[in-house]
């Protein structure tokens, strides 16, 4: 029971998680102090009048989108998907981060995570927004969107539970649902303490939300319980929601799409690219509110070592893919893939290529993973690359299938951009409401590296 | 079998030769001047029907073009003065000229180029206005059909034209289209003789079982049926040996591509015109598209045509997709669309092999004058924006024959309607009617030794199959050089 002992394994790592001379009370002034600062940041306000002038571009090309119809759209036959199952794709992939650091992440008691899970839940929610808005808007009779519900109706009809669309639909709204409800459960003790340093109105409705918290010992451990359950039943989740979305390609018969690759390739590129968003954000997030103290390059690291594992299982499934086409000895699969690769998009595939499997080769070295600026560009190069991955699985694949006789070229118009465009106003707009109101890290499990939060605090058996 | 000779071999190349020699023993032009061939259109004939929106959007044979004429040129006379598609050119008889876009065509005679009468119309109406560019001004009273004084220049400018098809497919890049390029070209050499089965009467004779065996070719299991390899449902929903069950057969021998059948089938099934700019977007609306391919030298190709509708597939992909079942089968074996039920998420048309569904991506038919809308069929609902449609294989003439029947008491019989297609197929190329009956013109024609169903490899079981063309052409009419073998 030295002293030595007790720095050289829980002290350490706090201090490399969270450096310079740290305690409860400096945690919370740091974290808590952001909502609470007085005089709204004028930077704040800029990022915020950009996302809301994005919002309402998102708002008049869904309003002409809804009058005119899909035509709008470079959407035609046989291309029949465009960008918004392009992008309906890569924000439910951002989505995935989240759940993945919260839950698979808390479950392996990874605790590095908690400086940046709370930023990853939230962003999660505001990506799987903008997600569910292009079913909804991307289909030709938007007012009747509802009927993929099944909703006892008096025309007895019932989605047709064949369909991966459907199976898509429950499988992002259960995603969506767990997600908010494990975001909201870790939130509790937080706004428990905004409630506590608020006066006012503030302290009415932080108080409301806190649901009555007050950090008892028994409170604490019915939370504990059941945040390890929901993280439990996220966990396959993570799993599941991105394997549902890639179904809908692989049920098909399409060539390129048919294929049984895609539930992992689709998770492990799904956790890429929002591993890729909750870098870009937290590198600015730190920079803006000089929490370089608290997500630390040691967390960046981390994020950058699961990048370069999930960079090098999506460049196995694209070199697969390859060699499954040319095995299966079937022409039209290989086709499709060699049109991939060659055709008149073949400066999608290899924009797709280069950001997604060169790029994160970097990451095997320790100076690129500490290097702020590069971990910077590589994460918006991360979220490029997979985009670009959905363009070749949607617009590549369909453009030249069974029949010559009905290929054909797709050019997207200014609508398919300024939604697209639109939906990052929505993301921001949300995401910067979530930054000015509430704590952007988890105050109570911030604390947890402390080593005065470890139960043997003082008491080391070693 | 992957040798299935289209064309015949023997004494091809000297006769080919006599001919050439005749042809320029007859006919001598100078260097840079063309004849010059005024055909009548084959949408609107001399003009009359300029203003018809059906004629106008229907894609010419060969070079599928709508909503315009095009000077048609050869691939070498394109590749000489630098000519793309849609390249404006001006052509100078005397002192006439008049300029229009040209349209690189396969099988174009190198010293000619063909003109289409019946556009650049000033005084037609709502549509026929301006469509297309006058050829009359070089057309004079005493040359009616052609001159033979014709000079050709290019222009620096392009004009776009609304073509239903892009690719022709000849052999790497002998023949250049807008997004064309020759690992496309390759692969749909490559896939020709798959999807339009053809060869020789010759070889037919010889192996007149070919067809056959060309469909079991890569068959895993060889006990089992293609669709019994489906991934989807093995099990069809209702039991197809009972009643009347509906069944198409398309015999490419006899299909000369004229279009006919898609004219009847619009005409028929209310379906819109969509206008230039929407087929120029991908977006024309028949339901009976011709794909037309070209093999071999682009100077003299061997074109193939297909007619492709919808081919009612028992074991439909489109269905197993739909997120709100609006797309089911009926229990005579036809995949329908309940249009009131649809609401557009395109999975249908996504995941169609045959590429036949076609959306409304606008509300087409809002604009329609009171006219217009008196004259659609009664029969057949019109399709509002956002909502899928395809072939339905004329099923109101279905039902409407099926209460005829019941009314005067008796079983259905073979012939006792057509649908449009076969109705207005000059060729009498389309058979319909019910597989169950042995004795149907259709079935007949199923049973046929030619008979094969398009990519039934993928176990979709369609209901459409094809008869394969069989080709007896004269060889002193075919090329010299090509072989013309596929595989």
């Amino acid at each position: 029971m030295s002293n030595k002992a007790i720095k050289s394994k829980a002290q350490i790592r706090a201090e490399k998680l969270l450096p310079g001379n740290q305690d409860f009370t400096s945690i919370t002034n740091d974290i808590a102090g952001v909502p609470e600062q007085k005089k709204t940041p004028i930077q704040w306000w800029l990022l915020f009048g950009f996302a809301l002038s994005l919002l309402a571009i998102f708002a008049g090309s869904v309003g002409f989108l809804i009058w005119e119809g899909t035509g709008i759209w470079g959407i035609n036959n046989p291309i029949f998907w465009g960008w918004a199952i392009i992008n309906f794709v890569w924000w439910v992939g951002i989505g995935h981060a989240g759940t993945l650091i919260s839950a698979i992440l808390h479950l392996f008691r990874q605790n590095w995570r908690n400086a940046i899970n709370r930023f990853a839940e939230t962003m999660t929610l505001f990506a799987v927004i903008c997600a569910l808005v292009f079913p909804g808007i991307h289909v030709g009779r938007i007012w009747v969107a509802y009927w993929f519900l099944p909703l006892p109706n008096q025309m007895g009809m019932w989605p047709n539970m064949r369909s991966p669309l459907i199976w898509d639909f429950f499988a992002v709204f259960t995603y969506f649902t767990v997600s908010l409800l494990f975001w909201y459960t870790g939130l509790i003790p937080d706004l428990a303490t905004l409630r506590d340093r608020a006066k006012g109105f503030k302290k009415k409705v932080y108080g409301f939300f806190a649901l009555g918290w007050r950090g008892g010992n028994r409170q604490w451990q019915h939370y504990e319980l059941a945040y390890l359950v929901l993280a439990g039943i996220s966990t396959p989740l993570v799993l599941s929601v991105h394997s549902v979305v890639s179904s809908d390609f692989a049920t098909s018969v399409i060539p390129g799409w048919h294929t049984t690759i895609f539930p992992p390739y689709f998770v492990a590129g799904a956790i890429y690219s929002g591993f890729g968003m909750v870098m870009t954000l937290s590198i600015i997030a730190r920079k803006v509110y000089n929490l370089g103290h608290i997500i630390t390059v040691e967390h960046l690291d981390k994020m950058a070592q699961i990048m370069l594992l999930t960079g090098c299982m999506v460049g196995y499934a694209y070199s697969m893919e390859f060699f499954v086409a040319w095995y299966s000895g079937n022409p039209y699969e290989s086709f499709a893939f060699v049109n991939r690769a060659l055709g008149p998009y073949w400066w999608g595939y290899w924009a797709m290529i280069f950001c997604n499997v060169v790029v994160p080769q970097f990451f095997w070295f320790e100076k690129y993973r500490r290097h702020i600026p590069f971990l910077f560009i590589t994460s918006i190069l991360v979220n490029i690359g997979m985009w670009f991955e959905r363009f070749v699985i949607v617009v590549i694949t369909l453009h030249r299938d069974f029949m010559p006789g009905a290929w054909a070229m797709y050019n997207p118009t200014i609508w398919d951009v300024s939604i697209y465009l639109g939906t990052f106003g929505l993301f921001f707009t949300g995401f910067l409401l979530f930054l000015r109101f509430l704590p952007m890290v988890s105050i109570a499990e911030a604390k947890l590296v402390l080593p005065e939060s470890n139960p043997h605090h003082g008491h080391d058996h070693e | 079998m992957h040798d299935i000779p289209i064309i015949k071999k023997e004494k091809v190349k000297s006769s080919a030769k006599a001919s050439t020699k005749q042809l320029n023993n007859t006919i001598k032009l100078d260097e840079n001047k063309f004849e010059i061939v005024f055909n009548a259109s084959s949408s609107v004939y001399d003009g009359r029907f300029a203003n018809n929106g059906w004629l106008q959007e229907i894609p010419k044979p060969v070079t599928s073009l709508t909503w315009d004429n095009a000077a048609l040129v050869s691939l070498k006379v394109a590749k000489k003065f630098n000519i793309k598609n849609g390249q404006m050119i001006e052509i100078k008889v005397d002192n006439n000229s008049i300029k229009l876009p040209a349209w690189i065509t396969p099988g174009q005679n190198q010293k000619s180029i063909s003109l289409e009468l019946g556009y650049g119309r000033t005084f037609e109406g709502r549509l026929g206005n301006g469509v297309g560019f006058n050829v009359y001004p070089l057309r004079m009273s005493n040359n009616p059909s052609y001159s033979l004084n014709a000079s050709i220049s290019v222009l620096d400018e392009t004009y776009p034209l609304a073509s239903t098809q892009d690719h022709h497919g000849l052999e790497e890049d002998k023949y250049a289209a807008p997004g064309f390029d020759k690992l496309a070209n390759n692969e749909v050499q490559s896939r020709i003789p798959e999807l339009v089965k053809q060869s020789t009467l010759d070889y037919y004779k010889e192996n007149p079982d070919w067809v056959q065996k060309k469909v079991e070719e890569h068959k895993p299991d060889k006990k089992r049926s293609w669709a019994e390899h489906s991934m989807y449902n093995p099990e069809p929903e209702y039991d197809y040996s009972k009643g009347p069950q509906w069944g198409m057969s398309i015999d490419l021998t006899s299909c000369t591509s004229c279009n006919a059948c898609s004219i009847a089938c619009q005409s028929e099934n209310n379906i819109p015109v969509v206008g230039k700019q929407q087929v120029m977007n991908g977006r024309e609306m028949h339901w009976i598209r011709i794909d037309n391919y070209f093999a071999g030298d682009p100077d003299n190709p061997e074109m193939s045509t297909q007619s492709v509708a919808c081919v009612h597939c028992e074991l439909a992909p489109c269905e197993t997709v739909c997120p709100v079942a609006a797309t089911t089968h009926s229990s005579d074996g036809v995949n329908q669309m309940t249009y009131n039920r649809c609401l557009g998420t395109r999975y249908c048309a996504n995941n169609c092999p045959y590429k036949v569904r076609k959306f409304n991506f606008y509300n087409y038919t809002r604009d329609l004058p009171e006219v217009v809308q008196m004259a659609m069929n009664p029969d057949v609902s019109i399709r509002f924006r956002g909502v899928m449609e395809k072939c339905t294989y004329c099923y109101q003439r279905v039902s409407a024959a099926r209460i005829s029947a019941e009314n005067e008491n008796r079983e259905m019989q073979d012939g006792d309607f057509q649908v449009a297609c076969q109705q207005s197929c000059p060729a009498d190329a389309i058979k319909f009617g019910d597989i169950n009956d042995p004795n149907s013109a259709v079935s007949k024609a199923k049973r046929r030794n030619r008979d094969y169903a398009l990519l039934a490899h993928l176990g979709t079981a369609p209901r459409t199959t094809y008869l394969a063309k069989i080709r007896n052409q004269n060889p002193k009419l075919s090329s010299g050089a090509h072989n013309g073998s596929h595989h």
